[in-house]
């Protein structure tokens, strides 16, 4: 019971991954490989800020702060330096590597025991084992998803769902479209700066290698979400990456049962992307080769 | 009664060159001097290649001038930005899948391009109640597109795309108005009924608008001025009654003295 409980609240913190992914990958239409550096940033400033005495909130708030800044970096590389997204975000991700150390002291690894975190208050303390981390991370996905539905159902949030929709028509309508590419991409890598702050709080520690792998992870929750749920609108399709993130976790447990260890978890997340993108009919309706093959293109050879 | 009428748009010695400073340079646009007057209805004809396509693409800003200058209502816009210029500029492209978004609705895209050239924030949009005038604003066109208000623009036919494109471009009265071959992708029925539409269009709301065509038919039909472009420049100009009384012969005769 408890490790379905632990399973649900790892769901909804890793659900935050999935929902920033989304704005990228599903909105924008493009891979963005920055977030395997903002992740472990995130989690890097929260950390340490924390580990310095600042409240955790606030701790928080600057890992979205500073995740946001890293995907502005990525965004003017893309636009304004034409580079291909792909390799703005895996040059910015690199970067990263060596950023999160200096902000970790140059230790690879920093522990939060014996400080006050997100996690540490008299409350969440009262409830049973696990579920701390359900009500932390369904507060904060829901909070982010509500906000997120309301955002794209303005004006702005328009402009920026036509400039992943089409490029060419944004900008003949009078859309900024590379204004609309690097605000997706702050909002995103802030959301995700966040969610490594969390995740670092609710381990217990920040490591410099926690970002490795976790496109996979936040991919398979988009994927799983949407073939579960099939046909919905877009903001059915926000609230089903969070229910294909915490079924994510029941697959992982299910793996970790039958006698997997956690070191495997990558490899097999991997597999079951693969699968679903070397099945035609699948990577078809999912758009997933076309996205990974629009990443290597130009900026504006689409 | 002397005093002469200023053109809405003015195109002064405009030159348009690609690949400057390379072995492959090439000048599309050549000294080109266009005006453009207030409820112009020009047809703009030109071989393959004549540069048509990059004389709008100049005009909206999507290619940079080489040199000359570009006015509008008297205002210098040489060197706005397209964003900028879609504050009174609004074009129909020939492919049907350049003009609408694919995975939004038809009513979400008439929407948005009803905000064409203002700053998006973060009002709610209203969609709801736009549907009724978005529904007879389609009902125009005649083609069914008035039933398929909430359907994604992708499972449209390509006709049904481009009558979408042209009422995206109109709903909210453009200044100019640029067509480039926008019925060239459709079938001849379909073309033919877009092409009247257009002409209802552009008439009823008095439009200042520029249509490259290929058919010298319809170049001929429609308008109160037709233009040639050729080696880069405006070849051959007639507007109003020397535009009614020219014939197709005249005018492939024309073609025939610049090749
Ligand atoms: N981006 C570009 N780079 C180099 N040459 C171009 C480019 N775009 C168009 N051209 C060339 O400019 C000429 C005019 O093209 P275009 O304006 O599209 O002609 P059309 O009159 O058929 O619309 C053509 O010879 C075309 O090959
Ligand atoms: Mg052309």
């Amino acid at each position: 019971m408890s490790m379905i409980v632990s399973s649900i609240g790892q769901g909804l913190l890793w659900a935050t991954l999935g929902v920033a992914l989304f704005l990228t990958f599903r909105i924008l239409d493009f891979p963005d490989m920055t977030v395997e550096g903002t992740f472990p940033l995130g989690a890097a400033v929260a950390v340490t800020l924390i580990a310095h005495g600042m409240n955790p909130i606030l701790a928080s708030a600057l890992a979205f702060v500073a995740g946001a800044v890293t995907g502005l970096v990525t965004g003017l590389l893309y636009t304004k330096g034409k580079v291909p997204i792909l390799l703005a975000g895996i040059l910015v991700m690199t970067a990263c590597l060596s950023i999160n150390l200096r902000i970790m002291g140059g230790s690879s690894n920093v522990s939060l025991l014996g400080k006050t975190t997100i996690f540490s208050n008299h409350f969440l303390e009262s409830l049973p084992k696990y579920f701390d981390s359900v009500y932390v991370g369904f507060i904060v996905i829901a909070v982010i998803t509500v906000l997120l539905v309301l955002f794209l159902q303005t004006n702005l949030g328009q402009a920026f769902i036509v400039t992943g929709d089409n490029r060419v028509m944004a900008r003949s309508i009078g859309i900024n479209t590379d204004n609309m590419t690097i605000m997706g991409l702050m909002v995103s890598n802030g959301i995700i700066g966040l969610g490594g702050a969390l995740i670092a709080q609710n381990n217990g520690y920040a490591d410099v290698s926690m970002g490795i792998g976790i496109i996979v992870i936040a991919l398979a929750s988009i994927i799983i979400g949407e073939v579960v749920f099939g046909e919905l609108t877009l903001n059915q399709r926000l609230v089903a990456v969070t229910l294909g993130s915490i079924l994510y976790q029941f697959v992982r447990l299910l793996v970790l049962q039958l006698g997997f260890n956690t070191n495997d978890m990558n490899l097999l997340s991997a597999i079951i992307l693969a699968i679903c993108l070397m099945l035609p009919q699948f990577s078809k309706a999912l758009h997933l080769n076309h996205v990974l093959q629009k990443g290597v293109a130009k900026y504006d050879a689409d | 009664m002397t005093q002469t009428k200023t053109p809405l748009l003015a195109l002064h010695n405009i030159v348009t060159t690609f690949n400057a400073g390379t072995p492959n340079e090439v000048t599309i646009l050549n000294q080109l001097n266009l005006d453009v007057y207030e409820g112009d209805f020009v047809t703009v004809l030109g071989s393959n290649g004549a540069g048509k396509s990059t004389l709008f693409n100049t005009i909206s800003g999507d290619l940079p001038v080489t040199s000359g200058t570009i006015t509008l209502k008297e205002h210098d816009i040489t060197h706005a930005s397209v964003e900028k210029r879609t504050a009174f500029l609004a074009r129909v492209f020939q492919d049907p899948k350049m003009g609408t978004a694919p995975r939004m609705t038809v009513a979400e895209n008439l929407l948005l391009a009803s905000q064409r050239g203002q700053r998006r924030t973060l009002r709610l949009r209203h969609l709801k109640s736009n549907l009724a005038h978005f529904k007879e604003l389609t009902a125009t066109m005649n083609n069914g597109l008035s039933e398929r208000l909430n359907t994604a623009t992708e499972n449209l036919s390509g006709g049904q795309r481009q009558a979408l494109s042209f009422l995206m471009a109109t709903e909210q009265r453009p200044d100019l108005l640029l067509l480039d071959e926008h019925t060239a992708a459709l079938d001849p029925k379909t073309s033919e009924e877009l092409m009247h539409q257009t002409n209802l269009h552009v008439t009823e709301q008095q439009l200042t608008c520029l249509m490259i065509t290929h058919h010298l038919d319809d170049a001929l039909k429609y308008g109160n001025r037709l233009i040639v472009l050729d080696q880069g420049k405006v070849k051959f100009d007639v507007r109003g009654q020397a535009k009614a009384e020219l014939t197709k012969d005249k005018l492939l005769s024309f073609f025939d003295t610049i090749e």
